[in-house]
């Protein structure tokens, strides 16, 4: 029965970039001077384990390449080899070129062989140079040609105490051989009753007669005993012609050719699948609010058989549906802690990006991590990579100043990126924070003027300035270096964190640095809504974003200019939306004073929006428009209502760039916190 | 048929060891390390291990030297997975008490063939 070998492939790639991922962090760490062995034995181990598992998965290419790598961590780990800086920089390139050939065998697209071969010289050139590595097949010694061999085998007495079995071992051999002759010597047996039974006191001579026999093949099956036994091997006779085991190999081998050539066309075939790695026990988690979901099934069905239904059974009814709605919610909480995954998958990146690029930048930076722990959903983790990356990459080259900069600010030389996670409410919050120079208001301020981005005479306060920095075609790099600063920046980073449900935002002080906090939704799938209703239409408002609801008295309702109305709260002045007017429906009402007005927040502006009513608060399945229909701006999603009609999910911070867009001319611009011209 | 442990830091050689197994009609219980292969075999006889070397928390020799100084494992059959180059973890896995070793990089049917000859 063949074994299709492909099955496990998935995992092997998987737990192999895993592996990658602790070699880099670990190589990290040693060149950072800390040399710990049991570091350098992970590292080592997870070479050993890619190694091993290329090799039985039959991608030779990157099985031989580890074993270099492989040996030189040995060299460390046994102390043979001073772990050295350049080492560590060749075994990082190595890590590199590893992982491009595990993408490519993925993928299934061509190598790179320049880059292996070149980090293969590196290699060698560590291990000194012209030793090459022993073929991993021992070549055949000069076949002896024989008849028939004359085997003694004279084992030790605690050969049985390693759980090998003298008889198993008589077996194979005269399976070897067409005929076989046996003699045991019994001459140190003792009495019956000085008998230890645990030990081995017999000793044999075999003859092996016919049956192309080599040498090797008797040394085979006395491979695990060679030091438990004394094992001579000599032979009975010679045959001139004796061509046996070569040719059985060369039969062999296109044998292996040609279920090779099978498993590749098959390979080429099958599709690609994600998969997800789930701790068990959220797995039981599951298993047991279904368990609860079923006893609570089973109690509601009662009510199937009764024919009278009284006041007693409406009671156990409530009960019974109260538990049902706590049973779906907790159910629905663990299937979505399947899908957290820790941060640290889209941190662990970092300690790498840095090192690479403070050298490349001539900055001295310490890179400091916390909150590695906190869970959240994998598509949010996917996407959410980029972003960080472009984040750090601006925190290191336009936020930390060089050393000697720093040195003479009286700060010291190295300057230190924090990549911090956690939870606040509903929320993840991942903010980015350097101890450099921080923004610097009036270069953006300049900047923001030359591009058109603002009127000189405009009045701004510091968030609104530095809030500058993610508007489309803005960027403040004085030499457009390799890294950031190529015009495509900020503006692609907020709009990408939208696209998840979250918000950007940047607060600086002058010297002392910068700090980027995003904040995401835990889940892409489910949202905590607001229910409004306009007309006949029903809508939804993410809770997270609501500040206030209020009634409205007129006196604090002011028109400016044109069309424009804001709404005095507590000494703010906040635009007011007419949702309907947006989105062109009939509402029951015009009148202000005759709705809500709801105040929603998305990263720092504040609007009200004007509804006809709240209609009460629910946990909304959030559907696609872009899969279902098309993407439509203002919009984040729509979900299906308890009584079967679709709502459309409202998203606050496109709306408000809507509204603001509707509002052309700058006659109302949303701000923060400030009082509105 | 037997009870086999298998034990691999590496889940998709664990995976690939336990489906060849379990195909030839073996019962298989997986550990990921030498002590969680320990405790396993503790609580119940296993007719063969078949243990990684090079493994986190406990490696697969000081498994082998522990498991063999149980009076239940006295005899049991125990195999190494371990690569060609590794002379010196052959003869120290042997020093603690190992039946044997397979070669890595094996394949289901090599994995099968010395399976069938430690079993008898």
């Amino acid at each position: 029965m063949p074994i299709d070998l492909e099955q496990f492939h998935e995992s092997f790639y998987e737990e192999s970039f895993e592996g990658l991922d602790v070699m880099e962090s670990g190589l990290l760490e040693l060149e950072q001077g800390e040399v710990d062995l049991e570091n350098i034995n992970t590292i080592f181990r997870s070479a050993h384990s890619i190694k091993g598992g290329s090799g039985t998965f039959g991608f030779t290419a990157v099985a031989e390449f580890t074993h270099d790598m492989e040996t030189l961590l040995d060299e460390m780990r046994n102390g043979e080899r001073q772990v050295t800086e350049p080492i560590v920089e060749t075994l990082l390139g190595c890590v590199d070129v590893l992982r491009n050939m595990l993408h490519a065998i993925k993928d299934k697209s061509e190598i790179d062989e320049q880059g292996v071969a070149q980090m293969t010289s590196a290699l060698k050139a560590h291990l000194g140079g012209a030793e090459e590595s022993v073929p991993a097949v021992a070549e055949d010694a000069v076949v002896t040609s024989a008849k028939g061999w004359l085997v003694s085998f004279k084992p030790y007495p605690g050969i049985m105490q390693t759980g090998n079995d003298t008889v198993r071992l008589l077996r194979e051999l005269s399976e070897l051989a067409d005929e076989t002759e046996v003699f045991v010597n019994n001459d140190l047996l003792p009495s019956l009753n000085e008998i230890n039974p645990e030990q081995c006191y017999q000793s044999w001579n075999i003859n092996l007669i016919g049956g192309d026999v080599s040498e090797d093949d008797i040394n085979e099956v006395f491979a695990w005993v060679d030091d438990e036994c004394e094992l001579s091997i000599s032979a009975l006779a010679v045959e001139e012609d004796y061509i046996g085991p070569e040719k059985r190999k060369n039969n062999r081998r296109e044998e292996i050719s040609e279920k090779r050539a099978v498993e590749r066309r098959r390979s080429a075939k099958t599709t690609e699948s994600s998969s997800i790695r789930v701790n068990i026990s959220k797995v039981d988690e599951l298993i047991n609010m279904v368990g609860e979901l079923v006893i609570t099934q089973s109690m509601l069905s009662q009510f199937d058989e009764g024919d009278d239904f009284t006041e007693v059974h409406f009671d156990r009814l409530k009960d019974g549906l109260a538990q049902l709605e706590s049973h779906t919610r907790e159910l629905q909480e663990s299937v979505m802690r399947i899908r957290m995954m820790p941060i640290s998958f889209a941190f662990q990146r970092f300690p790498r990006l840095v090192h690479d690029l403070s050298s490349q930048f001539g900055k001295k930076i310490e890179l400091i991590m916390t909150g590695e722990a906190t869970e959240l959903d994998k598509t949010v983790l996917e996407k959410i990579g980029d972003p960080l990356v472009h984040l750090v990459r601006n925190s290191l080259d336009h936020g930390i100043e060089s050393p000697e900069v720093r040195i003479n600010s009286g700060k010291s030389e190295t300057g230190v990126i924090e990549l911090k996670a956690f939870h606040q409410g509903g929320n993840i919050v991942i903010q980015i924070k350097d101890d450099g120079a921080g923004l610097n208001k009036n270069k953006i301020l300049e900047k923001a003027k030359e591009n058109g981005l603002i009127t000189h005479d405009e009045r701004l306060s510091d968030e609104q300035v530095y809030d500058l920095i993610f508007r489309p075609g803005f960027s403040t790099a004085d030499v457009v270096s390799d890294v950031s600063g190529r015009g495509v920046g900020m503006d692609v980073v907020r709009r990408n964190i939208r696209e998840l449900g979250g918000a950007v935002e940047v607060s600086s002080t002058p010297g002392e640095g910068s700090v980027f906090t995003i904040r995401l939704p835990l889940t892409l799938a489910i949202l905590d809504g607001q229910l409004v209703g306009i007309g006949n239409e029903t809508y939804i408002l993410p809770v997270i974003s609501i500040i206030e609801s209020l009634q409205v008295k007129a006196e604090n309702i002011n028109a400016v200019a044109g069309n424009a109305e804001v709404y005095r709260l507590r000494e703010e002045y906040i635009p007011i939306v007419r949702l309907y007017q947006i989105f062109g429906i009939e509402p029951k009402s015009t009148e202000l004073e005759s709705g809500l007005l709801v105040v929603v927040e998305a990263e720092g502006k504040k609007i009200a929006i004007y509804v006809d009513d709240l209609l009460g608060q629910q946990q909304v399945v959030i559907k696609s428009l872009e899969t279902n229909f098309k993407k439509i701006e203002g919009l984040s999603g729509a979900t299906i209502l308890g009584d079967g009609t679709v709502a459309l999910i409202i998203d606050i911070a496109g709306l408000i760039e809507l509204y603001q867009k509707d509002m052309a001319g700058g006659v109302v611009p949303i701000k923060g916190g400030g009082i509105a011209a | 048929m037997a009870n086999i442990l298998a034990v691999d830091d590496s889940s998709s050689m664990r995976q690939m060891v336990t489906f060849t197994l379990k195909g030839a009609g073996h019962q298989v219980t997986e550990a990921a390390d030498g002590q969680e292969a320990l405790n396993k075999a503790k609580s119940q006889q296993f007719d063969l291990i078949i243990t990684d070397v090079n493994m986190p928390v406990m490696d697969g020799i000081t498994f082998i030297k522990n498991l063999r100084g149980e009076v239940n494992y006295k005899f049991t059959p125990m195999l190494m997975l371990t690569t060609e180059s590794a002379a010196d973890k052959k003869s120290q896995g042997k020093a603690a008490g190992a039946t044997g070793w397979i070669v890595k990089p094996f394949n289901p049917d090599q994995l099968l063939n010395t399976v069938k000859k430690v079993l008898g």
